[in-house]
């Protein structure tokens, strides 16, 4: 009960390179703290009032020290600055690669769903060696979903996709955090990672307790039952456009900018319709699905979506 | 009341605090020493108010699960907390208490600029309060001390509208003294006294009022836009309505990360006025010191977006902020640079005052200093919300802000009282803050880093015995700020008159009276010298 740790766990990729930043920074402070606490200590001794040692040559203006506490902090604040901008770009980027699961946050629990159709509640099971990218809104306040062992945290906003990514390597339970205050069981908005072998993962995700269908044929079904076929028809139907083959597509808008179709640009088309406009089309056309589809839908319906074939059809 | 005759004072009667009797005199005055008296009594009742939650908190995270209090009651305890120690104590403190008293007084002048105005400020301060107690009373606000939306504008429960308005109200009290301030800064410095002749507490006070000045507008309408929402629906921040879920928080920081300054520079001011005297030397690189405040004001404006690297905003947003935060970090190296190079062959003298002193410093040092872990992006990913940016708030807010408000009132006690306390009691309850803010704070660096979040009510056991320690710290600093409470009061009737000038002070304050009469000079002074003489040609001044 009294062992706890000084040091937090590192099970990614990205971990070990924080902490290296995270040390540097340690001892950047050390030492600047030292000659502060030195340099006062020194003159509390020396020059103690009565004392006897020398005031000769006493200043009270010196430009070149001036310039250099500012200058020499400057430089290596500087130096900080760039170290630590390439790793966050590195942390904010994921990798094309990347498998994707879906993260829904609310008042007080993380719902979460694999594109197999695997559910799980408060808990993500992910295999090691492989970037994961989470993709994540909530459907009331701000959330944020921290797993210090990987050293990655990001907000879940509600109304927009926030994204994330982290690849483990180690095996392993993890904590995961709620790290926004959103109401009173704030502190028990917790779950964990699973982070597992590969063989592991992939036995997980077939194993038997997993009853789900994947999230595309879902999407699929919501897709029919909400009447979204009478307009979007696959012969380009009068009234909306074709969404085979969106997914990834560059798309014209009516204001003349482009876009690409990813999962923000579809949950705001199918949300908020009137937002942005395909070039050739009527914006009042289609209706605002708002408060019709949960948070779930809507993610089943970017994956059906996506599933009905990608622009870069590598992929 | 007995009074002595002292340094040729001929009517010490006419003093202001025995300028006239009763509770009308002291509520309807309009001298800007009584004035911060009112403030001096305010504040604290609020500080032990703050302070007080703050016990609870510690008390709560004793243990892993919830013992004395719901979680409920405990996020409104931190969020009461937070809102009391920020908006109604930390921001008035040294402004409106000691910047009150001294602004004139050092700048030679007979009152502020504007003296109604000035009372006004401390009754719009208390019609603030009153709306906080209320929503305190009726059951408190549990979205802390932040108000993120869209918790505060639709989904908390508590009494998020009348803490939003007392917040409101209050930020007028403090446009109302920092206009004063400038005012008075302006027009009425004494013959002589030109801007580079001005203590460094004036460029501070000076810093702090542009900056209040320019800031609180936007808080007042963030948190008018606030109530629109929660009152009446307006869409604004709240996505189901057709906000934007992130609008509010550049909005709050904006204001809020300028009032980290606001909160932090008087303080700077304060630890100028005493490492000079008690070292009885000059302040190193006065011009330095004085380009840094106002380079601190300025930048200061354009370093919110770093509370926000984890939030949604773009990843090259992220980058101009930090590296904006970085160089914010420049100008408070310069201060710390400068105050220790200002020891550096002087005589130093260790009263209680410096004792303060030397505590801002080192506490400031290592709050500016992990600072940098938060301005910078990768590791603010993992740090951020997290018990590492508790304790780096306090150290720049408690064991900066607050160790220069008290190291200020030590200071200047006498000249505000008349009287002397007992330094062996103030060194002692000194050294005692010093080891309780530590034995509090630090060890929720090491919690921060291992990955505790910040407003847990429930944490894994892991934790427990860090939480422990900082609990422990807790105590021993909670009686570190009761202590001064008992040997100040007890100096306003036992304790020997100060005199004019008990420090031997240079600075216009000291060579008028202790109590100061109420036109604070009897000849408005003529200044032809420099600040912090205290030493020429190589012989202290004493
Ligand atoms: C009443 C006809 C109608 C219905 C029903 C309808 N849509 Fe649409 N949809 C349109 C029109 C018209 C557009 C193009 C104008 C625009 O962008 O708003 C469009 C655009 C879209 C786009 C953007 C396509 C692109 O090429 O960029 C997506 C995605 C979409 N709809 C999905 C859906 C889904 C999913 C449903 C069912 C839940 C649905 N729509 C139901 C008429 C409709
Ligand atoms: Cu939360
Ligand atoms: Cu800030």
């Amino acid at each position: 009960m009294w062992s706890f740790p000084l040091l937090p766990e590192s099970a990614s990729t990205i971990a070990d390179k924080v902490d290296a930043l995270f040390y540097f920074l340690v001892a950047v402070s050390l030492f600047f703290s030292l000659i502060i606490v030195i340099g006062l200590a020194f003159s509390a001794v020396r020059y103690r009032r009565g004392s006897a040692a020398t005031r000769k040559g006493a200043l009270d203006d010196h430009l070149p020290l001036e310039l250099a506490w500012s200058l020499i902090p400057l430089a290596i604040a500087l130096f900080i600055f760039g170290w630590s901008a390439k790793l966050y770009f590195e942390m904010r980027v994921p990798p094309a690669n990347a498998m994707e699961v879906y993260v829904v946050g609310k008042q007080w629990m993380w719902k979460i769903q694999h594109p197999e159709g695997n559910r799980e509640i408060n808990q993500l099971h992910i295999p090691v060696g492989t970037p994961v990218k989470l993709i994540m809104t909530s459907q009331d306040v701000i959330h944020s979903f921290y797993i210090p062992a990987f050293r990655v945290k990001a907000d879940v906003l509600p109304g927009r996709y926030t994204t994330q990514w982290f690849e483990a390597n180690k095996p392993g339970e993890y904590h995961l955090f709620c790290a926004e205050y959103c109401g009173t069981s704030h502190s028990g908005m917790i779950g964990k990672i699973v982070a597992m072998e590969p063989a592991d993962y992939e036995r997980w995700l077939t194993g038997e307790s997993q009853l789900g269908v994947a999230m595309s044929s879902d999407g699929k079904e919501v897709f029919e039952r909400y009447g979204c076929r009478t307009c979007h028809r696959q012969d380009t139907g009068p009234r909306g456009p074709a969404l085979d083959g969106l997914w990834g597509r560059k798309v014209s808008l009516a204001n003349g900018e482009t876009i690409v179709a990813d999962q923000e640009y579809i949950r705001e088309s199918i949300l908020n319709p009137g937002a942005k406009t395909v070039a050739g089309y009527s914006a009042m056309l289609m209706p605002t699905y708002r408060n019709q589809l949960t948070h779930e839908q809507v993610n089943h319906l970017i994956e059906y979506l996506r599933s009905l074939g990608s622009a870069q059809n590598s992929k | 009341m007995s009074h002595s005759m002292h340094h040729g004072v001929l009517d010490v009667d006419n003093d202001y605090i025995h300028a006239g009797y009763g509770l009308k005199s002291w509520l309807l005055t309009t001298d800007h020493k009584r004035i911060a008296i009112l403030y001096l009594i305010s504040i604290t009742i609020f500080f032990f108010v703050g302070g007080f939650f703050a016990f609870l908190l510690r008390l709560e995270l004793m243990t892993p699960q919830g013992d004395i209090v719901t979680a409920e009651t405990y996020n409104k305890l931190f969020t009461m907390h937070g809102v009391v120690m920020i908006f109604f104590f930390l921001i008035p403190s040294i402004p409106a208490v000691l910047g009150n008293f001294l602004v004139p007084l050092m700048i030679g002048a007979k009152d502020l600029a504007f003296p109604k105005l000035n009372l006004m400020s401390w009754y719009v301060y208390n019609i603030g309060g009153i709306f906080a107690l209320y929503a305190l009373v009726n059951g408190g606000v549990d979205t802390g001390w932040t108000f993120y939306t869209p918790y505060s504008s639709t989904y908390s429960l508590s009494n998020v509208v009348p803490v939003v308005i007392g917040a409101f109200i209050l930020g007028f009290s403090s446009i109302l003294t920092a206009i004063n301030f400038i005012a008075t800064i302006h027009k009425m410095r004494a013959p002589g006294l030109t801007w580079f002749k001005l203590p460094l507490f004036i460029w501070s006070q000076y810093a702090t009022s542009v900056i209040i000045v320019l800031a609180t507008p936007v808080i007042a309408i963030t948190l008018a836009l606030l109530l629109f929402e929660r009152v009446m629906g307006v869409g604004i921040f709240d996505p189901a309505l057709g906000g934007d879920p992130i609008l509010f928080q550049h909005l709050f920081w904006f204001y809020s990360h300028p009032a980290v300054y606001i909160m932090i520079i008087p303080s700077m001011g304060v630890v100028s006025e005493i490492v000079s005297c008690f070292s009885r030397k000059k302040i190193f690189g006065y011009k330095f010191m004085t380009f840094a405040i106002m380079a601190i004001a300025v930048f200061g404006f354009l370093v919110w977006g770093h509370h926000m690297f984890i939030s949604g905003q773009s990843v090259y947003a992220g980058f101009v902020f930090s590296a904006l935060s970085f160089a914010v970090a420049i100008p408070s190296a310069i201060k710390v640079f400068n105050w220790t190079a200002t020891l550096y062959k002087g005589h130093i003298e260790f009263r209680t005052p410096i004792l303060y002193a030397f505590g801002f410093i080192g506490l400031f040092t290592i709050g500016g200093l992990t600072g940098l872990f938060l301005a910078s992006l990768a590791t603010d990913v993992h740090l951020t919300d997290t018990y590492i940016v508790y304790a780096h708030f306090h150290y720049i807010m408690v064991g900066g802000a607050v160790m220069g408000y008290l190291g200020g009132i030590h200071f200047w006690w006498p000249k505000m009282t008349g009287r002397m306390y007992n330094e062996a009691w103030a060194k002692f309850s000194a050294l005692i803050l010093f080891v309780g803010f530590n034995l509090t704070f630090f060890p929720q660096f090491v919690l921060g880093y291992v990955g505790m979040p910040r407003r847990y009510y429930v944490y894994p056991d892991e934790f427990q015995v860090l939480n422990v320690l900082s609990t422990a710290g807790a105590t021993i600093l909670g009686l570190g700020y009761i202590i001064p409470m008992v040997y100040l009061l007890w100096s306003l009737r036992h304790e020997k008159s100060a005199g004019t000038n008990p420090w031997n002070a240079t600075g216009l304050e000291w060579t008028t009276q202790s109590p100061p009469i109420t036109h604070n000079f009897e000849q408005i002074p003529i200044v032809s010298g420099e600040p912090y003489v205290y030493h020429e040609e190589g012989k202290v001044v004493a």
